[in-house]
């Protein structure tokens, strides 16, 4: 029974989306806008400001450096989380 | 529950790799400038060495060449050189994250400042990936209690 | 219509795959079927991301020196970016997630989930 209505919710929801596909634009299109707003200005701009060919990590490391910086800390904190759940010391064993 | 793998051919076959696997993931990290790479992908690639070696032998031989103590040194390690490549440029009051202020103190101009700084954040994002991965997994493996696995499996 | 099926033929494959991911995270009664079924959703949403910044004829993102660059020879960079972090995240979810599986293990001895409610509730 659980399965039945998993199933009907699921295909439904994929039905949906299906039919919201509609409004996307083509796949690869240089117009589209995604493509238009400000990634130009970093393809452009990246080796005359930053000497870096790499359009990635000029974007990832220095025009977005701040972001970066947090997922670091993000990742720091989930490798103290798992040490916090899981390391029993020693003395204590219950 | 941790296990011994006792093949010959696994153990000599990873014998080999692991140096291997260590120079490459430092290849990457330093080509991530002109090529794709960077410091997430060197960094998987150096935990990928370690877990290597513990897959392969024992949990032991992993924690021979990197104990607990060190794994807890270098996560936190990686962030202070990334947050200290940032506050550096505060001192000479430029913005916060803005590698041009490099320039002060290595002898380069604006633009290769940059470049350096971006050289020097990708190490300690670097160091802090491959401590936090190795750290994951060696807590997941032994469910915690890492002295109690190392001595059973010495007796 | 004939459009609609022959251009945007590869974002069905997107939608196919986040609904293996919705309905793995529904309907099974394992925990870790269930982890499983998130990751799945999880690593379809970043690969409808990256798909977004293709351009035709376009190539890598990495700037030929020598020449000025111009914004149609090279794919966007932007989406890649964006789902390294979102990458990282995951690993991060995943970890801590399995974390709490071992725990939830330790304690009632079993991973379906009727069970650890039908021993919670007494």
């Amino acid at each position: 029974m659980n399965r039945l209505l998993s199933l009907c919710i699921t295909v439904l929801a994929g039905l949906l989306l299906l039919y919201g596909v509609e409004e996307f634009p083509r796949w690869g299109d240089p117009q589209q806008p995604a493509n238009v707003h400000v990634s130009p200005r970093y393809i452009e701009k990246t080796l005359p400001e930053t000497g870096v060919p790499n359009a990635v990590t000029s974007v990832l490391a220095d025009y977005r450096g701040y972001d970066t910086m947090f997922e670091t800390s993000v990742i720091f904190t989930a490798g103290v989380a798992v040490m916090m759940l899981l390391r029993r010391s020693r003395g204590k064993k219950s | 529950m941790v296990r011994n793998l006792d093949d010959l051919i696994v153990r000599t076959c990873s014998r080999i790799m692991v140096p291997f696997l260590q120079i490459y993931s430092l290849y990457v990290y330093v080509h991530g400038h002109t090529s794709p790479g960077g410091g997430f992908q060197g960094g998987c690639i150096m935990a990928a060495s370690f877990i290597l070696l513990a897959v392969a032998y024992d949990i032991g031989e992993a924690k021979r060449r990197f104990s607990e103590r060190l794994n807890a040194l270098f996560c936190c390690l990686g962030v202070f050189i990334y947050a200290g490549t940032g506050a550096v440029s505060l001192i000479f009051s430029d913005n916060f994250l803005d590698y041009s202020a490099w320039r002060h103190i290595l002898p380069a101009g604006p633009v290769m400042a940059r470049y350096y700084g971006i050289a020097m954040i990708e190490l300690g994002v670097e160091i802090t990936v491959m401590a936090v991965m190795v750290s994951i997994f060696l807590d997941l493996v032994t469910a915690g209690e890492q002295e109690a696995v190392l001595e059973r499996n010495h007796d | 219509m004939i459009e609609y099926l022959l251009v945007k033929h590869s974002y069905w494959f997107y939608i196919a795959m986040i609904m293996v991911g919705f309905y793995g995270m529904m309907a099974k009664n394992n925990l870790m079927k269930k982890l499983i079924g998130m990751n799945i959703f999880q690593w379809s949403i970043i690969l409808y991301y990256i798909s977004i910044g293709s351009k035709k004829g376009g190539t890598l993102p990495v700037v030929i020196t020598g020449q000025a660059a111009r914004a149609a020879d090279y794919i966007n960079p932007l989406p890649h970016v964006l789902m390294l972090t979102a990458i990282v995240v995951g690993v991060a979810t995943t970890g801590i997630a399995l974390a709490l599986l071992v725990i939830l293990y330790r304690k009632y001895g079993t991973l379906e989930e009727d069970e650890i409610i039908k021993a919670i509730k007494q």
